[in-house]
């Protein structure tokens, strides 16, 4: 394309120049015949000065209306590329929000699922304090009513042991009462957004409850499953400063994979095989170690670079998001100032270990 | 009656203690509590042929009430003890599995105690 757009201007150059030194030819040539007059012969005009000053002043035009339209052609082609790269870019952005708008939404139905497994296993932790709850109110009501009788029949001493009866059963009404409130609660946490403020929390007591949250959750989908858990708690972690219902979230992911792992090692040797989970927490000296070990099918070499990875999963289709180990690594490094780590070995055992700072008293 | 509470929750025990507080009085029904089915099972072992009835929960940490069961009916076979399943959930699901594996009935908690008084009362 440029070398024909550039012939014409070529071609009137070439003749220009052609005319210039031509005319200078003649001009020469004529200067012996007549060296005092400076007029020219007649029979060469087309090459007098006055004709290549117009030749000069024509192409001089041409070449200005040349540049002009070639301009004309590049602002075009300039205003033509930029509103290509204008709707690309626009393209690019669209894309970006909708790719922004599916890990958002990707991360919800994350939360959803852990938020669905907690239901299930919730579901069956309040029925039974509200199975405590009932009954002893009923029995405590039914025991008023045989206290009115022994005062009636005049009997104290029976009277007074059933009183203590009643104050029994009122003890377990309110224990259970408030286990079925932490429960609730427990639950408003998880479904909430987190508001990220840090609250001075027992380690442990958040442990043990995202464990059997996990493992009641576990047992509501899958009526097949069963595993053992042991907790190995120390007594002395103390008060850590977490964001309870995001760390509890990490607790819930790394339980929920333990119990996967030897769920999946179970199927493949169902004779002589104890699926266990086990919890440690340690206190060292500025931080709390808790250790998830389970006794599943471990992690490929292949993979373990991969795990914190968006996304990355190596559950079948349908079971899994893939932001578990990624968001859980998140909440850890970034948002706790802590470490995830994993020792593994395949088809021994997985133990994931992570570290909480123990921030210094004020 | 002797008989047999497998559950995790221990105050089951005094639970049932106060809403049997009649009939364990009188001597109707005797019961035996154990805390998992593991040791619901070493019990059976030593004293199976006085237990009647054996009400067992499901959700239990290690082996469920599904395996204690298959067990119960595989190993305790003359006379073998009627078995009755409770649970927290109440689905039909959990219901047609206890009855495939021969459970001879299903209670849901919270546990009525009427229907389940009534359902004793007519065993006997």
């Amino acid at each position: 394309m440029a070398i024909e757009k550039d012939m014409p201007l070529k071609s009137i150059l070439f003749f220009f120049t052609f005319l210039i030194i031509s005319g200078c030819g003649q001009s020469e040539q004529q200067m012996p015949l007549s060296q005092n007059t400076t007029e020219f012969s007649s029979s060469s005009g087309w090459l007098s000065w006055w004709a290549v000053l117009a030749y000069f002043l024509i192409f001089a035009g041409l070449l200005r209306l040349w540049v002009r339209v070639r301009s004309r052609r590049l602002l075009i082609e300039n205003a033509r590329l930029e509103q290509k790269l204008n709707e690309r870019t626009e393209a690019l952005s669209t894309a970006l929000d909708s790719l922004r708008q599916a890990q958002s939404q990707l991360i919800q139905a994350e939360k959803m699922a852990s938020l669905g497994e907690l239901t299930a296993g919730i579901a069956h932790e309040i029925q039974n304090p509200l199975n405590f709850v009932n009954n002893f109110s009923e029995i405590n009501t039914e025991l008023i009513g045989d206290i009115n009788k022994c005062l009636e029949e005049g009997n104290i001493s029976e009277a007074r042991n059933l009183l203590k009866d009643i104050e029994l059963n009122m003890g377990k009404i309110t224990f259970h009462g408030k286990r079925a409130d932490t429960i609730v609660k427990g639950m408003l946490l998880h479904s909430r957004a987190s508001s990220g403020q840090k609250t001075p929390t027992v380690l442990n007591d958040l442990a043990d409850e995202y464990l059997r949250l996990s493992y009641h959750g576990l047992r509501a989908k899958d009526k097949s499953f069963n595993a053992r858990f042991v907790m190995d708690f120390d007594e002395k972690t103390g008060d850590l400063m977490l964001v309870q219902q995001d760390i509890g979230r990490v607790f819930l992911n790394l339980f929920n994979n333990a119990f996967y792992a030897v769920t999946e090692k179970k199927k493949r040797m169902p004779e002589g095989y104890e699926p266990t989970v086990t919890v440690t927490t340690k206190r060292k000296k500025d931080s709390v170690e808790i250790r998830i070990r389970d006794n599943g099918q471990g992690i490929p070499k292949k993979v373990i670079a991969k795990i914190y990875q968006p996304f990355f999963t190596t559950k079948p289709a349908g079971q899994g998001t893939g932001l578990g180990l990624s968001l859980s690594y998140d909440i850890v490094t970034k948002d706790h100032g802590g470490k995830i780590d994993v020792i593994t070995k395949e088809n021994e055992f997985t133990e994931f270990i992570v570290e909480l700072p123990v921030l210094p008293a004020e | 009656m002797k008989i047999l509470v497998v559950d995790d929750e221990r105050d089951i025990q005094q639970l049932f203690e106060q809403r049997f507080r009649k009939e364990i009085k009188n001597g109707e029904f005797e019961f035996v509590f154990t805390f998992s089915a593991p040791e619901a099972i070493q019990y059976l072992n030593r004293i199976q042929h006085e237990v009647v009835l054996i009400l067992s929960d499901i959700n239990m940490p290690g082996m469920s009430g599904f395996e204690l069961l298959s067990e119960i009916k595989k190993k305790f076979k003359t006379p073998p003890p009627i078995v009755m399943m409770i649970t927290a959930y109440g689905d039909d699901e959990k219901h047609r599995q206890a009855i495939e594996l021969g459970a001879d009935d299903f209670l849901t908690k919270p546990l009525d105690f009427h229907i389940l008084k009534t359902k004793l009362k007519s065993l006997e």
